[in-house]
């Protein structure tokens, strides 16, 4: 909340009042969106409520084929990269542009770890024929684990939703290259970080749908 | 110079600034040329833009009812196959729902008239007002890619599971709609920001224009209803693209599910379409009534209800699929509570008429037959909200019927009242006034003489979407058919008038109906940035018993409004506002 107006105001656009009010409301139309994210990914996680009610026991099986080392490692390497948005986000408002930057750069390269990691777990599972829906086609070996006759619908919902947050994370990434960018600059000061601001929001978001993913996916007992 | 009261904590300087009738610098006069269009961030360029595509699709669904009707005149083949009219009754419910209605009157006129009544230069996001309008555009040329390919046969609801089976380009459609969903959250977002935060001095929730009430319950309902849209329609495409079975019986998914999720979208959109039609009665009805809203707050809070209670009814589109008694028997009980509020609405409106000084003007004449033909919509929407008669009449004419006199008797007849209402504001000129009575007869003829015939054939029995019909229909079907040329003339009239009306039209001036609306204090048509002072308000939307000055008053100095913060705490009353205009 620290946009004061008085000195620099190019960056007020011609339809706002003053700076403050621009940044909040630049500030309010972003929740609005995640209220929105949230209800595109609820479809999703009502789909999963409802085919895991119907189904328990091949939520168990299926549960059993996800690396939870590696589900826990990304989900401490979201959790720190949203840890380091925030102290990017602190530091634009102490106006330290370089801090801005280290931080923007550690969050590109956390959540490119992410990904990384994601594709490996892909990849594992496309190797043991563990692909979505049609396509379900396991290795011997694991169709004798996975006996349910609805495993393939699990994989289908694990993918969807998997896939869905990774999509947003590498849209966080590209939006985090173009903070970066325009950091180097010299766009953003302790007077103007209305876009930190706005997409510290979304990787927030990101990093939260994933810690309720995390569980519902990987945490089943 | 005066002062005048406009929140506890600071006094303005306020002086009356009277539109002039005859403005140099206007928007249309500003970023000529096609490339300036294409590009522009004004909200007012923007919703022309929108009007003239939803004009376009409308044209284009109408065709297509037009050739339907047609095929029906005789029981058996008038002239298309059978196929082909599967995929025309497609693309005309797809076409008419989801590029015409829903973008109708929020990005179209709402676009235009939303900053304008909040006395804002613009929306809170412009540039992404602009994408809204592109995203539109792609997800049309998605929808026309898979017309000219093998065309879509699966009905507008895309059920399942014959939309995962059918030869037709379901993905493309299904893709086309999850664009569209974006453009129509954007806005929702857009408007739901902007009059949040960019109201003018002194317009607190209590003296907002009904119309802003309206938009914001539909932005409420497009930015909680549209992603479950986006959501169904991306599974539903992967089912095609991947068979991920969440949908598909054979593969342990559920079909039901897919009503589910389409109806929890498709109910809510019922009333995108239709509340901001509401917003433009209570401005078009006050207007030419001269006279208070009557039940101010029953009616913004009234939209706000319909657009809660409307995200709990979607199961009254599944009585006959199979869902528990229980689940149909509480769906039923909460769609008669959407009456409520409806039924609040017409009666404020009604009781607003009573004792005003009614100027039976065009927009007035589509006004009452709103009335008219949204009551009859809404009362057969009760009784097919009763279970015993629903097990009857799914599926029949009698649905078609009901929900076109919703949302063409409703949505399109307001949509009409408001194009014809901010016509000269929106162009500075003004149209044939007997035409337009003319025209608004020979639709309210023509739409009557359509769909009634369509509540008895469906009583009787006549299913939905047939390509055949037995004998005893027949004249039902004639009727309605004949009704629909009717409707085309009527149509075509009102195109007529309004495109010579922008060529040798009479000029407008400022305000031809003698509105005290702020959209109506700007110049015709308004200057670029809306205003070229920022406007002050210190009465409620409606007080015609005020005196027309007091509408027109703008910040005295050229200061913002912010920089006038509590230098004193005076109270000023309005008598002594002066006018140096």
């Amino acid at each position: 909340m620290a946009n004061h107006s008085t000195a620099e105001t190019t960056h007020v656009k011609h339809h706002f009042v003053d700076s403050d009010q621009q940044f909040d409301t630049a500030k309010l139309g972003m929740w609005v969106f995640i209220v929105n994210e949230i209800l595109f990914f609820g479809g999703l996680f009502c789909a999963y409520i409802v085919f895991r009610a119907w189904y328990p026991e091949l939520f168990q099986q299926g549960a059993l084929e996800l690396n939870k080392v590696w589900g826990g490692l990304n989900t401490i390497v979201l959790i720190g990269s949203s840890i380091t948005v925030a102290m990017g986000i602190r530091s634009i408002q102490l106006n330290q542009v370089k801090g801005l930057k280290i931080n923007l750069l550690i969050t590109i390269a956390l959540a490119c770890i992410f990904l990384l990691i994601k594709a490996f777990e892909y990849h594992h599972k496309f190797e043991l024929g563990l692909y979505p829906g049609a396509y379900y086609n396991p290795t011997p070996e694991i169709a004798g684990q996975l006996t349910h006759p609805m495993a393939s619908v699990f994989f289908s919902i694990y993918f969807m939703l998997t896939g869905v947050h990774a999509v947003h994370v590498i849209i966080g990434i590209g939006l985090m290259i173009w903070l970066y960018i325009r950091t180097s600059k010299n766009e953003f000061s302790d007077k103007y970080f209305t876009p930190v601001e706005i997409v510290g929001l979304y990787w927030h978001l990101v990093d939260i749908i994933w810690i309720f993913l995390f569980p519902l996916l990987y945490l089943i007992e | 110079m005066a002062t005048a009261e406009v929140s506890n904590l600071k006094t303005l300087q306020v002086k009356r600034f009277k539109p002039s009738e005859d403005p140099k610098n206007t928007y249309l006069t500003e970023e000529k040329g096609v490339w300036a269009w294409m590009t522009t961030q004004d909200h007012k360029k923007i919703g022309i833009m929108y009007l003239c595509a939803v004009t376009f699709f409308f044209f284009v669904g109408g065709i297509l009812a037009i050739l339907l009707r047609t095929e029906l005149l005789t029981p058996a083949k008038t002239f298309i196959e059978a196929d082909t009219y599967n995929q025309f009754f497609t693309l005309h419910g797809a076409i008419m729902v989801f590029f015409v209605l829903i973008p109708s009157i929020p990005a179209a006129l709402g676009n235009f008239i939303l900053p304008m009544q909040l006395g804002a230069k613009d929306v809170a996001f412009p540039r992404l007002n602009l994408a809204s309008f592109y995203i539109y555009v792609i997800g049309a040329i998605f929808t026309f890619f898979a017309i000219a390919n093998n065309g879509l046969d699966t009905g507008w609801t895309f059920y399942t599971p014959y939309s995962t089976q059918t030869g037709t380009s379901v993905i493309w459609v299904t893709m086309g709609m999850f664009i569209l969903g974006f453009s129509s959250i954007l806005t929702g977002t857009n408007f739901i920001a902007t009059i949040h935060k960019m109201r003018a001095p002194g317009m607190t929730w209590g003296k907002l224009p009904l119309n802003i009430w309206a938009l914001y319950a539909t932005s409420i309902i497009q930015v909680l209803a549209t992603p479950v849209l986006a959501i169904t329609m991306l599974l539903l495409t992967m089912e095609r693209f991947l068979g991920i079975g969440i949908f598909d019986p054979s593969l342990g998914g559920d079909p039901l599910l897919f009503q589910h999720f389409f109806w929890f979208y498709s109910h809510p959109a019922v009333y995108i379409m239709i509340v901001p039609g509401f917003g433009i009665i209570s401005e078009v009805i006050t207007t030419f009534s001269k006279k208070h809203i009557f039940g101010y707050w029953a009616i913004a809070i009234s939209s706000l209800a319909i657009a809660f209670i409307g995200f709990l009814v979607w199961g009254h589109h599944m009585f006959v699929s199979g869902q528990s008694p229980i689940a149909s028997s509480v769906f039923s009980f909460l769609t008669f509570m959407v009456g409520i509020p409806t039924g609040i609405k017409i009666l404020n409106w009604v009781a607003t008429l009573y004792k005003g000084s009614i100027d039976m003007k065009t927009p007035l004449v589509y006004v009452f037959i709103f009335l008219f033909l949204f009551s009859i919509g809404g009362f057969t929407g009760i009784m097919l909200g009763a279970l015993a008669a629903d097990v009857h009449l799914h599926d029949t004419y009698y649905i078609v019927a009901h929900f076109h006199y919703v949302m063409m008797g409703g949505t399109l007849i307001a949509l009409l009242a408001g194009l014809h209402y901010w016509w000269p504001k929106i162009t500075g000129k003004m149209y044939n006034e007997l035409q337009g009575k003319i025209a608004a007869g020979l639709i309210f003829v023509g739409f009557n003489l359509t769909f009634l015939p369509q509540f008895i054939m469906g009583s009787q029995g006549m299913p939905r979407r047939y390509y055949n019909y037995i004998d005893q229909f027949t004249v039902f079907h004639q009727t309605s058919t004949a009704g629909a040329y009717m409707l085309l003339v009527g149509f075509l009239l009102i195109a007529y008038y309004l495109v010579k009306s922008l060529i040798s039209g009479e000029k407008a001036g400022s305000n031809p109906w003698g509105s005290i609306g702020l959209e109506w204090q700007a110049t015709s048509p308004p200057h670029f940035h809306n205003f070229d002072h920022i406007p002050v308000i210190i009465n409620g939307p409606y007080d015609y018993h005020k005196p027309m000055e007091e509408f027109q008053l703008g910040l005295a100095e050229s200061h913002n409004g912010h920089g006038a913060h509590g230098e004193s705490h005076e109270v000023v009353s309005p008598e002594g506002v002066t006018t140096e205009a």
